[in-house]
């Protein structure tokens, strides 16, 4: 079921102006700066904003066009807003089922225990929204949201209004919603962090136009986009688990271009993992060095180079078909003579690495 | 007995046309605030100016404009009486429509400030839960604007309750059909009559009082449960 829109919408600050098509699996994230559009877009597609002559096709069922604006309570989307909005006057029990009451097809209605499970929230039912912290109320308005069977979960900045901690706890739960659950996500954020960590896809926004779309292992790793030359530039790779020696406590995972040994807790064999390498956290040798610390030393071949400023240079390093970015020093760059095509080896630190 | 079988009848009258007069008010006022509340249009201050113009003008103004409209002679007499109904001037129904018109204010106000401070957002969460309009509306907009009605019905029915001026112009005082407590105090007044007219008012001042009490008890259950 994928979604294609195309919209225009005059605001005070921006001219929203989309026309693409949106995955139909894996959590799409709308990133920008703010200001740029994001959630104005959201809304368009739940129906809450109206952008004339606009276009909207989820699945085979158009949401507008010329003839049509099919009402947001007509749309199947579960919506998460920035602030939980809970309804004051209900309990937790009583907000979940506000939705389900309203589905008409009898079928879905089993979701309702199974959100209420994923979210851990069965011990609030109870309680009333004013007694509940941020983070549970947020959850709470998250299984809310679930429990109407959605087609389609939009998620606008739903950590924003959370502290650093809340924003941790909630986090695994929104992971394990999105591997849980086989419908297309929409995740507004201007979090660098929550995006590299949760979204498969990504759809960069700024002043109301699409800069660039794509796998979001692809756009970070591209050197033409601003978020391979920040601070904090890193690498998303997808691997799967090879294998797990207790004794050290270390994974071996594997992807396409070669593996990967981490520090982690125990993996189940062939699960899929998301690892992060900082480009600060990647350097490179001519030769393949024996006896050293770094565990993790893999061959690859020198793309795209791009100098950052007089001092630091990012270099975009191909191991197979996968990207993996290594920001370096001119003066190193310059003494070893790098250029495209050479073939080197990157190291990464198994500390380094973020699952 | 304490009170005359007159005096006991004009109780009856006013509570009979409080009652009935808050009944209408509410079922008008409600699509009136909630309009007012949401309303975009740049001439909207006009409407409300005029459903504030009974806090400040004298009640005999009122009434007398609404005594020559309601007269065989006036738009909405003569339109009665056009499709042959009785004259309205002088009779319950009268009494009632003049009600209405002076306690709009007080129902319609607290009702648009309640709606108002509810804001878009519960709404939009509503629609997103599928949720129709008419069913936003009765199951998050009138729960959490309870508060809001309990104060518009009190007051509505409380200044009705205390209307005079209104009442005199259109009403005419006919005993057991549209004289009023407030009216008939009046009348024992200036007969010299002043044991009954104590009765009769201390009946009206315990009554509004417990009304009030009973208000801001509620108002008061109400804020305090929710910190």
């Amino acid at each position: 079921m994928s979604i294609a829109l195309r919209f225009r919408l005059q605001r005070d600050e921006f001219l929203l102006n989309v026309d693409t098509v949106i995955p139909e699996t894996g959590v799409t994230a709308i990133f920008g700066p703010s200001g740029s559009g994001k959630t104005t877009l959201l809304r368009t597609i739940a129906g809450l904003e109206y952008a004339e002559d606009g276009y909207l096709k989820v699945g085979d069922i158009i949401w507008q066009d010329d003839r049509t604006f099919l009402p947001t309570h007509h749309r199947k989307v579960g919506y998460v807003f920035q602030e939980p909005s809970l309804f004051d006057h209900l309990n937790v029990q009583a907000n979940i089922n506000y939705g389900v009451r309203r589905i008409k097809d009898e079928s879905s209605k089993h979701v309702l225990q199974q959100t209420t499970k994923l979210l851990d929230i069965e011990q609030l039912l109870k309680r009333m929204p004013w007694q509940l912290s941020g983070g549970e109320q947020q959850r709470v308005a998250i299984a809310r949201a679930l429990a109407a069977s959605p087609s389609m979960l939009l998620l606008d900045e739903p950590l924003a209004a959370l502290g650093d901690e809340q924003k941790a706890a909630i986090l695994p739960y929104l992971e394990s919603v999105y591997k849980t659950l086989n419908i297309p996500v929409l995740y507004v954020s201007h979090s660098r962090d929550e995006v590299a960590r949760l979204a498969d896809h990504l759809l960069l926004l700024e002043s109301g136009e699409i800069k660039a779309c794509g796998p979001t292992s692809e756009l970070f790793a591209a050197l033409d986009l601003p978020l391979a030359h920040q601070a904090n530039a890193e690498t998303i790779i997808t691997t799967s688990v090879l294998g797990y020696d207790k004794d050290y406590g270390l994974a071996t995972l594997v992807f396409s271009g070669g593996q990967f040994s981490v520090v982690s807790g125990p993996l189940p064999l062939g699960s899929r993992v998301r690892l992060q390498v900082l480009a600060r956290d990647v350097s490179i040798t001519l030769e393949q060095q024996t006896n050293t610390s770094i565990l993790n030393i893999i061959p690859v071949t020198i793309g795209q180079m791009v100098k950052q400023n007089n001092a630091q240079i990012t270099v975009r390093l191909m191991a197979d078909d996968t990207a993996l970015l290594s920001k370096i020093s001119c003066k190193s760059a310059y003494d070893l003579n790098l250029k495209e095509g050479d073939k080197v080896y990157a190291q990464v630190k198994t500390a380094a690495i973020l699952i | 007995m304490i009170l005359s079988e007159q005096d006991l009848t004009a109780l009856f009258v006013t509570l009979k046309l409080a009652s009935v007069s808050t009944l209408v008010l509410l079922i008008i006022g409600t699509p009136l605030a909630w309009w007012l509340s949401k309303s975009q249009w740049r001439f909207k201050y006009v409407i409300e100016a005029i459903i504030a113009l009974p806090l400040i003008l004298p009640p005999t103004v009122l009434g007398f404009y609404l005594l020559i409209s309601l007269g065989p002679n006036g738009p909405i007499g003569g339109l009665v009486s056009m499709l042959g109904g009785a004259p309205l001037a002088f009779t319950f129904t009268g009494l009632v429509i003049g009600s209405v018109f002076y306690s709009m204010p007080f129902v319609v106000q607290p009702l648009q400030n309640a709606f108002a401070s509810i804001g878009n957002r519960p709404l939009e969460v509503a629609a997103t839960l599928r949720a129709s309009p008419i069913d936003r509306f009765f199951t998050i907009v009138v729960p959490m604007a309870k508060p809001g009605f309990i104060t518009a019905g009190v007051l509505g029915f409380a200044h009705t309750l205390g209307e005079f001026g209104v009442v005199l112009m259109i009403g005419g005082n006919i005993p057991g059909s549209t004289q009023v407590a407030s009216i008939a105090i009046y009348d024992h007044v200036e007969a010299l009559e002043y044991g009954q007219a104590h009765w009769l008012s201390g009946s009206l001042l315990l009554f509004s009082f417990l009304l009030l009490i009973f208000v801001y008890g509620a108002n008061r259950r109400y804020t305090v449960a929710k910190p």
